[in-house]
């Protein structure tokens, strides 16, 4: 296992099982004791540069940080029109990496957090690249399965835009490394890509493809639902071809799923979960919201040297 | 049998694969502004490949990591190194592990295209040839240039 002090934090290709695995563990310890953590950042600073705007992963951040006991410097809202006048992208994580400890990046375009972490001296986070990855997400939903039970030997449905949403590439990307068999329910049109279908063949992980959620829903233990994201559509009109094209609903649930199934977003959520389910034993989604904070404190944590 | 003249001093390019020797001088960034003289044969019947292209450089001895991206293009291709009308070195191209710059990431939303970044990728297989961005980990088997 590499050591996690000072460590890019870039796309879950870069993880081990045995080392994800460790940082399940510390993010279930700081669970476990968060007041225990209120000082272990302090004189630290995390540099939040959001060059997308994304208030939950910006504010869950914030969040961990300041439970550690640490400060955040933020860039302020940028829109997309503004990166391209002024100064370069490189030149501003360069100034930026100069005032903090760490960074967190997120940006529209895909490799931009490799990218920065190959310029500046200090720690990167990936918060999200274009379609790319988005590993604390990933981080945080292992957790969640984890506490569930729901880590080994489980059908996980996953549910939605498969195509574009880097949540979804990066979790499925990471659950190969768990013994689990994935279910894939979306429209037509947003299939899987096929680097990702080459890695689950190649990896011997047993899976199963269809287009509507009730031929399945009796056979699964965990359903992921995923927002279709119109920013995401190279062709606006191919978004509104699948736009709310499917629907979780309490009775879906209560006439075919298991008792036990739980239902994971990684949210914002539109219309996709029917809102009577939020209340349901079923709704673990604002429990992951939680979760993600530990697992971003555990994060923030190992980077900076306090947790072995 | 050979349809130039044999050099004196320099680097010959055998073995490319017809039609690549515009962008083999692409890849040694041989421009018309290059001091070097550049004789080149395309389309010449050859045993080891059916068609070939040749070229030849004169007085400069190209260096091996700049001459292994020439496997990108053309996986037969061999280098020979000549010192006073004799080949002193011969080898064949070999892809390198790592490929920077030169090659376009496909990707249109990649940082690479959007910013003023060298390109950087990884060989996932030689054969077929596959490489994969460094940055927005997106594959590729079709190699574009710059
Ligand atoms: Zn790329």
């Amino acid at each position: 296992m590499k050591m996690f002090k000072n460590r890019d934090i870039i796309s879950m290709v870069d993880f081990s099982r045995e080392e994800i695995d460790h940082i399940l563990d510390v993010a279930e310890r700081v669970e476990k004791d968060p007041t225990g953590c209120h000082d272990l950042l302090n004189n630290k600073i995390l540099a939040l540069l959001f060059f997308e705007p994304s208030t939950r992963t910006r504010m869950s951040f914030e969040s961990a940080m300041y439970k550690l006991g640490g400060k955040c410097i933020d860039l302020g809202a940028i829109d997309a029109s503004s990166l391209k006048k002024g100064e370069s992208f490189t030149d501003t994580i360069k100034v930026i990496s100069k005032y903090a400890d760490l960074m967190v990046i997120r940006h529209p375009a895909e490799g931009a957090a490799r990218y920065a972490s190959e310029i500046v001296d200090i720690p990167v986070i990936n918060g999200g690249d274009g379609t790319g990855q988005h590993p604390t997400q990933t981080l945080l939903d292992l957790f969640t399965l984890k506490k569930e039970n729901k880590l080994e030997r489980v059908n996980i449905g996953i549910l939605g835009d498969l195509r574009y949403s880097r949540t979804v590439h990066s979790l499925v990307y990471a659950l190969t490394l768990y013994n689990v068999d994935m279910t894939f329910i979306y429209p037509p049109s947003l299939r899987l890509p096929d680097w990702i279908l080459e890695h689950l063949i190649k990896n011997d992980i047993r899976y199963k493809e269809c287009n509507n959620i009730d031929e399945v829903i009796g056979d699964i233990d965990v359903l992921y639902i995923t927002r279709i994201q119109k920013e995401r559509f190279p062709d606006i009109s191919e978004y509104y071809a699948v736009s709310d094209s499917y629907k979780v609903t309490k009775s879906l649930l209560v006439s075919k799923a298991k008792d036990d199934l739980i239902l994971l977003h990684p949210l914002p959520k539109k219309n996709e979960i029917e809102k009577e389910l939020d209340d349901t034993p079923y709704a673990k989604y604002f429990l992951q919201v939680e979760y993600g904070v530990y697992v971003r404190m555990a994060l923030l944590g190992l980077i900076m040297g306090v947790f072995d | 049998m050979l349809r130039i003249e044999s050099i004196k001093d320099g680097t010959v390019i055998d073995h490319i694969t017809a039609g690549q020797a515009l962008n083999v001088l692409k890849i040694l960034h041989i421009t018309p502004s290059s001091k070097e003289t550049v004789s080149m044969a395309m389309n010449v019947s050859s045993k080891k490949i059916k068609r070939k292209d040749i070229v030849k450089i004169e007085n400069r001895m190209l260096k091996k990591e700049e001459l292994n991206k020439i496997a990108l293009i053309a996986t037969n291709a061999t280098i020979n190194i000549i010192k006073d009308y004799k080949v002193v070195e011969k080898y064949n191209v070999k892809v390198p592990e790592i490929v920077k710059g030169i090659i376009k990431c496909r990707n249109r939303n990649c940082i690479t295209n959007l910013e003023e970044i060298d390109t950087k990728f990884k060989l996932e297989s030689k054969d077929p040839l596959i490489l994969k961005c460094a940055y927005c980990e997106m594959k590729t088997d079709t190699i574009e240039f710059l």
